[in-house]
């Protein structure tokens, strides 16, 4: 597939940018963390965006979604990256749907694809337990008993874990902490019994809750996927999840990338543009460059995940790595270069770099994806 | 595939299985399995001399240069086709040159039809050698404020200065050279791009040895040569928009062609034989890290390369992309001789002898300090990124 965009694909971004820019701008972001909004995006948003198809953008067509691909789902993100919109798509429409598209029998599909295509169900995926990402290590413990399974132990930083109708959970069943082996997804109510959820206010004022499982009883019937082998089809959805993750940095990246140019061409100092210092050109322009670099890596991984990539693991890990470090830069670039007002709480560069950190770190940072590429490549 | 190039394409592969001797379907291994062709030109077996005489009548060194001069007259498609073939079998180009790369489109778009008809045939034919004639001592990144005079006698031109970093110079036939016919005018409105025969009386080389040991750079000295009118190629005073055409075509050269290298052993394969794994690690952690690094940037090129080449045929992209990749590719190339030096350790430091392969491995780490200086070196590449595509003001 060559590395440039179809037309149907330009023009999903070019309507992602006109819906965002007119019901989800920058401000969305300041007015829910500064009313302290309990369910932490507009509702109402979230049904605008169903009614673009957003929610079922990568939902198969059978179970009532568009089926566009990830090529378009990460375009979308993208854009949500440029006015850091709040909402559930990540969470629900990609990470959820991608597991249970992948793992679910024929009821499962029925029962939750459909409705969270049509905006009706939130769906959390819930992965990490401790403060570094580690997915051999999840150690939360779910054992036989009367033909269903009882599930103790926590998870931590679960993307709209306090918003979810329902928890996807991988859990140990067999096998010994660290270990890839031994794990099985579980389809959960948030509702459950002992199922204790409690929201955690992050930098970056998006969602993310604690879960503790406490002697948890649930059926047989929502084991998702094959029991005790998990792990790959799990690092297959981490993997989408990663190069979606980058999408939206990239997104990120290129709009304080954008609005720092400008700033440099227009603030005069000592007479002059200060756009017109050597310096800040150089750094300017390297940075250029490694966004360059960055459109490239994440359309490659997006078209992986379409094409089902057997590089798909690498291409995540390089996406990941690749624009988590040179986002850093980016923001961290834009509020250097935006001098006194960057550090403002008005302006809005801060709930960039914000966002940014957050996302660089979610589902492992720039470090652990350097790590897991010279393992891939046999170093 | 259309019928037409379906069958071309049958026809090239015959050909080639035919007339493509084995060893020239093996990678270039040292400069001397290079042909550039010209008057002091040899052979250096007969397989090279075949290959690059059936080549070279059939016009397939320049295959997409018309007919009129020497080409092979292929359409663009066809081209296609032929370099896939030759890909397909490993076929080494027949025929280097500086009169391909970079004279020959210069004149096909600013030359007249007597300097097409006089040069152009030559070079397909590997007949002339030529070397280009840019920088000078006191003009490298400000190349406009070269100072070569060509003073108007009338009938010719006299030439008085000298050119530093000419390739090959002291190897070739003839040069195409910038030299300045209006000292008066604004330094870019007073250059003009002649060409004339290095065997002229009043031209002399001097070879120029690097940190690296033998480069085929040279310096070249010009007392009174005498320039035809004949030899000014397109209008006087206006040379600078010829020179302009060919540094972007060289830059985009220069930047691809370190990193295709590259592709040829993995850096990572290399470190695990010369520093080992321990439970599936590197021995050196901080080297590993490294590693891990250069292979995220440099596929991360790899791919920039390629969607900048998609881009392009599909007219989508960003202006000034050369810029961006010869920065880029070159610093890259840096950073992998730089890693290639620690993975090797001390038996990178040795400089003579069997033992060392005559020091290739420090050699090339030094010959690599010069890629972010030559063709327009990285700080000028900034300037352009910074000033043509970010709009950045002076």
């Amino acid at each position: 597939m060559a590395l440039i965009l179809t037309e149907e694909q330009q023009l999903i971004r070019e309507s992602a940018k006109g819906f965002l820019a007119d019901k989800a701008p920058i401000g969305e972001l300041r007015r829910l963390r500064d009313t302290k909004d309990e369910v932490g995006f507009s509702r109402e948003l979230w049904q605008d965006m169903t009614e673009m198809g957003w929610a079922g953008i990568v939902v198969p067509e059978e179970y009532g979604g568009l089926g566009y691909g990830y090529v378009g789902a990460g375009l979308i993100l993208e854009e949500m990256g440029r006015t850091l919109t709040a909402s559930p798509l990540f969470s629900t429409a990609i990470l959820s749907v991608t597991a249970l598209a992948r793992l679910g029998n024929e009821r499962q599909k029925n029962d939750l694809l459909p409705a969270i295509a049509s905006g009706r169900l939130i769906v959390a995926l819930a992965i990490d337990e401790s403060a570094h990402h580690n997915p051999a290590d999840i150690a939360l413990e779910a054992h036989r008993k009367n033909g269903g399974y009882v599930l103790n132990g926590n998870k931590s930083f679960v993307i709209d874990g306090h918003v979810a109708d329902k928890l996807i959970v991988p859990a140990r069943t067999s096998g010994r902490r660290g270990q890839p082996s031994g794990l099985t997804f579980f389809v959960i109510d948030a509702g459950t019994t002992n199922v204790a959820i409690r929201r955690s206010i992050m930098v970056d004022s998006r969602n993310a809750a604690r879960v503790e499982f406490a002697n948890v009883a649930i059926g047989a019937e929502q084991v998702l996927g094959p029991p005790d082998q998990a792990f790959d089809d799990l690092e297959y959805v981490l993997d989408v999840g990663r190069i979606c993750l980058a999408a939206e940095m990239l997104g990120i990246a290129q709009e304080v990338f954008e609005q720092t140019v400008q700033y440099l061409r227009e603030r005069k100092q000592f007479g002059v543009p200060i756009g017109s210092f050597q310096a800040l050109q150089h750094r300017a322009a390297t940075l250029f460059c490694d966004i360059e670099l960055c459109k490239s890596v994440v359309l490659k991984a997006l078209q992986g995940i379409d094409e089902k990539s057997t590089l798909l693991p690498a291409l995540a890990s390089l996406a990941k790595a690749k624009t988590g470090e040179t986002t850093r830069v980016a923001v961290n670039e834009a509020i250097q270069m935006h001098g006194g007002m960057g550090m403002t709480d008005e302006f809005n560069m801060g709930f960039f770099i914000k966002r940014a950190e957050v996302a660089r770190q979610t589902f492992g940072d720039p470090n652990f994806h350097a790590d897991r590429l010279a393992r891939l490549n046999g170093y | 595939m259309v019928a037409g190039l379906e069958d071309f394409g049958h026809e090239v592969r015959q050909w080639l299985a035919e007339n493509c001797p084995q060893s020239m379907r093996k990678p270039i291994e040292d400069d001397s399995d290079i042909y550039w062709g010209g008057r002091q030109a040899s052979f250096k077996s007969d397989d090279q001399r075949d290959w690059f005489e059936r080549m070279a009548a059939r016009g397939w060194t320049v295959p997409a240069w018309s007919k009129e001069y020497g080409g092979g007259g292929l359409g663009k498609e066809e081209a296609k086709v032929l370099q896939q073939e030759m890909r397909r079998i490993k076929a080494r180009t027949p025929l280097q040159s500086f009169g391909i790369w970079m004279l020959g489109p210069a004149l096909l778009r600013y030359g007249n039809e007597a300097q097409k008809k006089e040069h152009l045939t030559k070079i397909a034919r590997g007949e002339i050698r030529w070397c280009q004639g840019y920088s000078e001592p006191n003009a490298g990144s400000d190349l406009a404020s070269l100072q070569t005079r060509a003073e108007d006698k009338g009938d010719h031109f006299l030439v008085n200065g000298s050119k530093i970093w000419t390739s090959y110079a002291d190897k070739s036939d003839w040069i195409f050279c910038l030299v300045r016919t209006d000292p008066k005018a604004p330094k870019h409105n007073g250059i003009s791009f002649v060409l004339f025969d290095l065997a002229s009386a009043g031209v002399s080389t001097k070879p120029i040895k690097l940190i690296s040991g033998y480069s085929p750079f040279c310096e070249i000295f010009f007392e009174n040569v005498q320039v035809p009118k004949e030899n000014l190629v397109g209008e006087i005073n206006l040379g600078w928009g010829i020179a302009k055409f060919l540094l972007t075509h060289e830059r985009e050269m220069i930047g691809g062609l370190g990193i295709a290298q590259a592709g040829s052993k993995k850096l990572s394969a290399i470190a695990i034989e010369e520093i080992g794994l321990e439970h599936g690690r590197l021995r050196h952690s901080n080297l590993r890290t490294q590693l891990a690094w250069q292979d995220i940037d440099a596929w991360s090129f790899l791919l920039t390369m390629e969607r900048a080449k998609d881009e392009s045929e599909s007219r989508q992209g960003i202006g000034a992309v050369s810029s961006l990749l010869k920065y880029y590719g070159t610093e890259l190339e840096k950073r992998r001789h730089e890693l290639l030096m620690s993975i090797m350790g001390m038996e990178a430091l040795g400089w003579e002898g069997e033992e060392f392969d005559d020091g290739e491995i420090a050699r090339s780490w030094l010959r690599s300090k010069g890629r972010s200086i030559e063709g327009g070196t990285s700080e000028i590449q900034l300037n352009i990124i910074a000033k043509r595509i970010l709009g950045l003001p002076s």
